[in-house]
């Protein structure tokens, strides 16, 4: 097991290499620059000349090659550069702001989907075409097919402009420093509210849609006909013999979507006005600021493979027929 | 966008006997309250789209910086409600009468907001920080005809020109940057990482710095010594807002005071009681003008007739209506009319297809084909017209400008690109045929590098290749003197040939759309805005709504 996840590791370099060569390359492939945009791209005043400095300030006079090289250079050495928006902050130092907003929002966001999908998912499968079937059949039809910008605006002049009970954006009230501290707490969920809400709205459809497709595909195993068999009460063929099971694939998909959790949503951040992740990176994108979209890059694919490793080793921890077939394989 | 830094109380006296003729603002706007008696206090909020990319203004591009900035620096000079220059830190100057030599005798009473005194040393110093070559600034070229600027006592600064300069004067605007902080920034080229470009930057301005959260809110506290008092209102907040719904959200909802409307949200989804309670609406000409920019390296568009015909044949007034609803008013040339630069006796082109076919048929367009369209020597006229995905209203004005020239025979086809891709591919390589664009223009009338025929570089300005040695002629004389009525004949003739040459064809002036929350009192639109006297803004005392802080 131990030699398996080392061989993982180690091919895991470079894929990583190759992922961020082909990144690199991309995102210069783009037209403009980043120094068109603190010049004013169209703006009379700014001459080639300031461009040109500017350039040679980022290194983005060089070959394409040699910005590769000094990039990874640097990356070897874990510093991944000062961000080319004009404040010049270390990329790092960026990061690390936003993420512990994007990290509460979408860990509470997948909380919350997983205890509400899974009883969700198991009640619409163990009363397959029922009326709550049918009713959360609509619901996750709704779900996939609403865009979430729309929903968040929606819901935004319902609570926030006509009813006046939820603040519209942001993450504190601009009184926040002096309000008591169980005010400030409830401030704060008030602002977390609508997007957390949004957020979930579409994850939910999609996850109890697993959910319940995993559990159909349970329900069906002779096992469970034998269990039923035994007399046992059905709470406990469905909750310890079927759900054990039906969980596995769910697991991975878990697994697999935590990179996500700190790559945030672009659009409920953008319109919540939620300083995270997802904003960081468009930001990025739009100002074409090579060293935070290359930063973020490498910290999400680096994420994904070891999600991906990881998903893979506790699968066989949690699967016994795979920890079975590996050891006779071994023999 | 750079807002007019604060003048002296006399200004206020002043302004209130041209309250009557504010007849800029919109009807709205109870002039009769702004009478009411100037309190302290009360917070401003204000949403920004983006992030701040630093504070030093003198260094960064972004509006939404500049927006901020403005509050806490202050220039040697400054513009005033019409656009004239006033003193700002310095008392008075003296333009010696061939623009070369200029002599500013500064305020004594001004200090830096960590309380050391503004001298003539600062001034020398921003001087040789703009000119560093080390310094990456969008405002450098200004200070290239600087000969030497020299400090003659701590409140007097000579200035010398190697030739004479029309913005001999306006380039003083530029923000004054504190010597005893940021002198070693800038010899190590690294100004940009200095703590005042970020979390601590000091200048002369109205405002304090008091915290910034990145990605959330900025906050400015007034200033109790700037040295024309401290200004009324007592705090400004900056929430940073990404979504332009979001904002336009948030001022129904009562969360900000200040928004910049589109067309429809001015004339329609604001039009109700409650808001019009709440707000005040504003409408005055923006310093941002369309146009249709044709490539005159074409040879259909290299003759002037075909030009006129467009001026002719496109429809100013549906174009307002349709894309505007009426928010704008037609350009007649690159000057916004109001300004002591624009000159109204020009060429003008009314609405009439007929008179644009007579054009056509002079310059050899004469017979048309089965699908309708004008022919000559056997080739359709048909073109291809650009413009770019973020702006919708260049879409709808190439819109109507394919209607209007579908009417007079010629085909057009609309391309819509991303901006980016659109400078980079089409413009910077003149891969176009037409563009449907808008330009904004700066408080100088100087548009040397938009006209001038040795400004056709692919990095340069004059994009649609316009040459004309008697505009030429004409943009040097402008910028070669700094005496406004010499600099008014050389413009007026050049808006003259600009009519007649139509060397783009000048669509409107749009109008800029702000509304403030009606308990601010003070406000005073004119030509340059209503931001300019923002530290005579105030609420009065029982209107206050936020008493914190």
């Amino acid at each position: 097991m131990l030699a398996y996840a080392l061989r993982r590791l180690v091919l895991a370099v470079p894929l990583l290499l190759g992922i961020t060569l082909i990144s690199f390359v991309v995102i210069h492939l783009a037209p403009g620059e980043p120094v068109d945009l603190q010049t004013g791209d169209l703006s009379v005043q700014s001459s080639a000349q300031a461009k040109q400095l500017l350039r040679e300030v980022y290194g983005l006079d060089k070959p394409l090659t040699v910005q590769y090289w000094n990039w990874l250079g640097r990356l070897a050495r874990l510093d991944f550069g000062r961000s080319f928006a004009p404040d010049g902050r270390p990329v790092l130092q960026k990061i690390s702001e936003r993420l512990p907003i994007t990290l509460l929002l979408n860990i509470v966001e997948m909380l919350i989907i997983v205890a509400l999908a899974v009883p969700i998912g198991v009640l619409s499968a163990t009363r397959q075409y029922s009326t709550f079937d049918k009713v959360t059949t609509v619901f996750v039809f709704v779900g996939f097919a609403t865009p979430d910008f729309w929903l968040a605006l929606l819901l935004m002049i319902l609570f926030g402009v006509q009813l006046g009970w939820l603040p519209i954006s942001g993450l504190r009230s601009l009184n926040w420093e002096y309000l008591s501290f169980w005010r400030q707490q409830w401030d704060f969920l008030g602002h977390l509210a609508l997007p957390i809400l949004v957020a979930t709205f579409g994850g939910l459809a999609g996850f109890s849609r697993y959910m319940r497709q995993s559990m159909l595909e349970v329900v069906r195993q002779d096992y469970i006909q034998s269990a039923r068999a035994k007399g046992l009460a059905e709470p406990i063929v469905i909750g310890k013999h079927a759900l054990r099971n039906a969980l596995l694939p769910v697991v991975t998909i878990l697994g697999l979507s935590l990179p996500g959790l700190i790559g945030g949503s672009v659009i409920v951040e953008s319109i919540f006005a939620i300083p995270g992740m997802g904003q960081l990176m468009v930001q990025a994108v739009f100002e074409r600021d090579y060293p935070v979209i290359m930063g973020n890059l490498v910290i999400v694919s680096t994420l994904t493979l070891v999600a991906n490793l990881v998903a893979d080793v506790t699968y066989s921890f949690v699967d016994p027929r795979i920890r079975v077939a590996a050891r006779r394989g071994r023999r | 966008m750079k807002r007019g830094a604060p003048l002296a109380r006399l200004a206020l006296v002043l302004a209130l006997g041209l309250a009557g003729c504010g007849g800029e603002a919109d009807s709205a706007v109870d002039h009769a309250a702004t009478s009411q008696k100037p309190a302290y206090g009360d917070t401003f909020i204000e949403a920004l789209t983006g992030n701040i990319s630093g504070l030093i203004p003198n260094i960064v591009g972004d509006g939404a910086s500049h927006t901020v900035a403005a509050h806490m620096y202050n220039g040697l000079i400054t513009h005033d409600r019409d656009i004239s220059v006033v003193p700002d830190l310095a008392e008075s100057w003296i333009l010696a009468r061939d623009c070369r030599d200029l002599t500013f005798r500064l305020r004594n009473n001004v200090r830096w907001h960590d309380g050391r005194p503004f001298t003539a040393d600062d001034v020398v110093f921003t001087y040789r920080l703009m000119t560093h070559p080390k310094t990456p600034s969008p405002y450098k070229d200004d200070f290239a005809a600087v000969e030497s600027v020299h400090a003659v006592d701590p409140y007097t600064v000579r200035v010398r020109y190697r030739e004479p300069y029309a913005k001999a004067l306006t380039i003083w605007g530029q923000s004054m940057l504190p010597r005893h902080l940021l002198e070693p920034y800038v010899a190590e080229g690294r100004l940009r990482e200095a703590p005042q470009n970020f979390t601590a930057p000091v200048g002369t301005g109205p405002y304090r710095f008091r915290e910034i959260q990145s990605g959330q809110k900025i906050v400015l506290v007034a200033n109790p010594d700037y040295y024309a008092g401290a200004p009324y209102i007592s705090r400004i907040v900056f929430r940073i807002i990404p979504s332009q719904a979001t904002i336009f959200l948030e001022l129904k909802a009562k969360g900000i005071d200040t928004a910049t409307l589109t067309a429809l949200q001015y004339k329609r989804q604001t039009d109700y009681p409650a808001f019009a309670k709440a707000y005040n609406k504003f409408r005055y000409p923006a310093s941002i003008y369309s146009y249709l920019g044709l490539n005159l390296k074409d040879p259909r568009f290299a003759d002037k007739r075909v030009r006129q015909a467009f001026a002719h044949a496109i429809n100013k007034g549906d174009l307002i209506d349709g894309v505007r609803l009426g928010l704008a008013r037609p350009a007649t040339g690159p000057y916004k009319p109001g300004t002591w630069v624009y000159n109204p006796n020009v060429r003008t082109y009314g609405y009439d297809p007929a008179r644009a076919r007579a054009l056509l048929a002079e310059a050899g367009w004469k017979t048309i084909n089965s699908d309708g369209l004008l022919v000559k020597n056997g080739q359709a006229f048909t073109f291809e017209l650009l413009t770019s995905q973020g702006s919708d209203e260049g879409r709808k004005v190439a819109e109507i400008v394919q209607a209007n020239l579908r009417e007079i025979g010629i085909g057009v086809e609309i391309r819509v690109l991303e901006w980016a891709a659109f400078l980079k591919e089409h413009i910077k390589k003149r891969r176009f045929e037409a563009v449907a664009m808008a330009w904004s223009i700066g408080l100088d009338p100087d548009q040397f590098g938009i006209w001038h025929s040795s400004k056709t570089g692919p990095d340069e300005f004059n994009f649609v290749s316009y040459s004309n040695p008697e505009v030429d002629e004409l943009l040097d004389r402008g910028r070669m003197t700094c005496l406004q009525d010499e600099r008014k004949r050389a413009y007026d003739r050049l808006q003259e040939i600009l009519a007649e040459d139509q060397p783009i064809i000048f669509l409107y002036f749009r109008d800029a759309l702000p509304v403030v929350a009606s308990r601010v009192r003070g406000i005073l639109p004119g030509p340059i805005g209503i931001d300019y006297n923002f530290t005579e803004w105030f609420v009065p005392k029982q209107l206050q709504l936020y008493t914190a802080g």
